[in-house]
């Protein structure tokens, strides 16, 4: 059985400058599986500057690696034939921050939808077409009628995301790629365009890599995540194994940061101690977080951690949980929950039409 | 000047003139900063937010006009009604901005402590090279960075110190009003935290009151002592922080509230029906009556006054009771 896709050792290197080379390290040797067996939301999370984007972006395949190989059924996205190639780009399909950019402001809104519903040729007619599109803008929680016909400017930032979700499920995809999709959206709608990516999942069995520095809304649709800082994942496993009990101090740091909208709740104590929370520099050996870590100690300046399996469903590359094994080839997939309860609770209609039955392997 | 407030803002209206008619972004909106107090303001994009706090200090550009209402800055009287010394004279020595993504507000081609030394040069000339240099130094000491931050020009800093630095800048003469707009957007969450904190230890010791605006309820509730709800142009509810989260009266600020994805607990996520107003056409009668679940017969003819009970205001004609 071949998976759908595989990050194998995937790391990202950027230059910059002609006489003194910079090289900055997007993402460093990140191995995983996204499995179309067993749909399930990942969560990527991180700053500025983790690397998050990157990330989503090699899976897109919008860049090649700098080492390692992305996957695609078995065979290297760098060796896909022109037909296959094709194929994957439908089946992987991304969704922007910036719904305000994503279009073409001469042009209808219709515009987004229909040019890749011929250029996949989804349907072979022009009513067969349009039901596909009014299908897709239910699902999201659009009304066709108020929306088809409709220049960009026309609608709110929320209906514009809302209307990039429809094309991204218009195209049957197996894997969503949403970087920070609300980050640009109100409050009062930013909920419908998370609904509406959780049931990409439960309804139509898609896989979501949702890409957010937002620790709340990863935790409430996500079904795992990984925590990114400066390329490296620092900690990764089920939502709520890393979320509400996170072990990595960077984690820890981030979670106690998150202002909840409850005046009872004040911030966690001050978890930092020293450190420029927005340097980009990189110590070349030992942790990456070990200028800012409250708890550094003497193996953390020498050498970088490897991820360490210390929770069923969590790892955590930090020194204080050496005793437990390193994960093995530092894969991830063992830590992330396999999430075959949305088979049940599926429409059986809709997902005996585009799902396989679940096999017993593993996997995401 | 009532009760004591340092600001006190009453029927303020701020409109655009435009070709497509005439916007109210700012329709009516009347509260008080009380001394020393972190006064929250929330709402979406397009809510008049921004504007508002804008206009408080004639910030305002066209086609923004102010069309009614008075703000009365204590000691000063209105400043609506000030010339342009006038306003010159208060402008950061009394009211001060932070404004939203400091990166733009400075100055590119200027050092940090030239840009310092400009506001405090140009109110209270008199100061030696040496007193200038000592007080822009605590300054910067102030809001946590190093001295050597001084000698530094915008592009060499992080967001999170631009930041910091237009808070230095802004309470340079200790003003006794500061009004932040959006003061931590686009920072990431931890950087955001420390500035936040930077903002409100510099503001308890110089005593200023402080007008926060932002759409961040989370980061509201950790920081405000009194909050405000602005939809369509109109401050549709203001309350004491905790009486705001624990029972929010406006069913908008209660909707505003259960959209907010917490750590809590995992939920179908609440949002709110429909889309906010376009400020040209704003709905007859109360302006949140379309996507109101709780709207009966006056609310779409009657815009509901503001009415007053318990140290809070709210407008909306679930709460019939004397007008504030």
């Amino acid at each position: 059985m071949t998976a759908f896709l595989e990050m194998v050792n995937v790391s990202k290197v950027f230059s910059a400058g002609i006489i003194r080379r910079q090289h900055t390290v997007a993402v460093d040797d990140v191995t995983m599986t996204i499995d179309e067996q067993s749909p399930s939301i990942l969560a990527v999370a991180g700053e500025s500057g983790s690397g998050k984007t990157t990330l989503a972006r090699l899976l897109l395949g919008v860049i090649p690696p700098s080492s390692g190989e992305v996957i695609y059924r078995g065979q290297s996205v760098d060796d896909l034939s022109r037909e296959q190639r094709r194929t994957y780009l439908r089946e992987i399909q991304p969704i922007f921050q910036d719904p305000f950019e994503s279009y073409n402001p001469f042009y209808k809104v219709d515009h987004v939808l229909t040019v890749p519903a011929q250029k996949f040729q989804l349907a072979a007619t022009k009513q067969e077409t349009s039901r596909l599109i009014h299908e897709a803008l239910d699902m999201v929680g659009l009304q066709p009628a108020e929306t088809l016909g409709r220049f960009p400017h026309q609608l709110s930032g929320g209906q514009r995301q809302r209307v990039m979700v429809a094309r991204a499920m218009l195209l049957r995809p197996r894997l969503i790629v949403a970087d920070e999709p609300v980050s640009m959206v109100d409050a009062s709608l930013r909920a419908t365009i998370l609904e509406s990516i959780r049931r990409m999942k439960q309804e139509l069995g898609i896989s979501v890599v949702y890409i957010t520095h937002d620790l709340t809304t990863a935790y409430q649709i996500a079904d795992n995540i990984l925590v990114m800082y400066k390329g490296s994942v620092v900690e990764a496993g089920s939502v709520e194994q890393v979320i509400r009990d996170p072990r990595h101090p960077y984690t820890q740091l981030l979670v106690s940061s998150i202002p909840q909208p409850d005046p009872s709740l004040p911030w966690g104590a001050e978890a930092e101690i020293a450190g420029d929370p927005e340097s980009m520099e990189v110590a070349a050996t030992g942790c990456k977080f070990v200028d800012r870590c409250p708890v550094a100690f003497e193996p953390c300046a020498g050498q970088r951690p490897l991820l360490f399996h210390e929770h069923p469903s969590r790892a955590a590359a930090c020194f204080q949980y050496d005793k437990s094994p390193a994960l093995e080839g530092q894969n991830l997939d063992v830590v992330f929950e396999p999430q075959l309860k949305s088979q049940s609770s599926a429409d059986p209609q809709k997902s005996a039409t585009i799902r396989n039955p679940p096999t017993s392997e593993g996997g995401l | 000047m009532n009760n004591g407030a340092v600001l006190s803002v009453n029927d303020l209206r701020v409109y655009y003139d435009t070709d497509a008619g005439t916007v109210k972004a700012v329709d009516g909106v009347s509260f008080d900063l009380r001394p020393g107090e972190r006064l929250g303001l929330v709402g979406e994009s397009g809510s008049g937010k921004s504007t508002m706090a804008l206009a408080l200090m004639r910030l305002h550009k066209p086609p923004a006009r102010i069309a009614g209402g008075e703000v009365l800055l204590d000691g000063v009287g209105d400043v609506m009604k000030l010339d342009v010394d006038g306003l010159r004279r208060i402008r950061l020595d009394r009211m001060a901005l932070v404004p939203q993504g400091a990166m733009n507000s400075l100055n590119p081609v200027m050092r940090i402590r030239d840009q310092l030394a400009d506001g405090i040069r140009t109110h209270e000339p008199g100061d030696t090279r040496d007193d200038l240099a000592e007080r822009i130094q605590a300054q910067l000491g102030r809001v946590g960075l190093d001295a050597e931050v001084g000698g530094k020009f915008p592009h060499e800093l992080s967001g999170g110190m631009k930041q910091r630095v237009a808070i230095a800048i802004g309470t340079s003469l200790s003003p006794s009003v500061i009004i932040a707009d959006e003061p931590t957007s686009a920072l990431d969450v931890v950087v955001q935290r420390q500035v936040m904190e930077t903002l409100r230890s510099v503001q308890e010791e110089i005593g200023a009151s402080v007008l926060i605006v932002g759409h961040d309820m989370g980061l509201m509730a950790q920081i405000a002592d009194r909050m405000g709800v602005m939809y369509a142009g109109k401050l549709v509810e203001l309350a004491p922080v905790h009486d705001l989260f624990t029972n929010p009266q406006h069913p908008y600020t209660r909707l505003l509230i259960e959209s907010v994805p917490t750590l809590m607990a995992k939920r179908a996520l609440a949002s709110i029906p429909g889309a906010p107003p376009t400020l040209i056409n704003v709905p007859p009668g109360c302006p949140f009556h379309p996507r109101c679940p709780s709207a009966f017969e006056p609310c779409d003819s009657e815009v509901p006054l503001p009415t007053a009970q318990n140290g809070r205001v709210v407008s909306c004609h679930l709460y019939p009771g004397e007008a504030a």
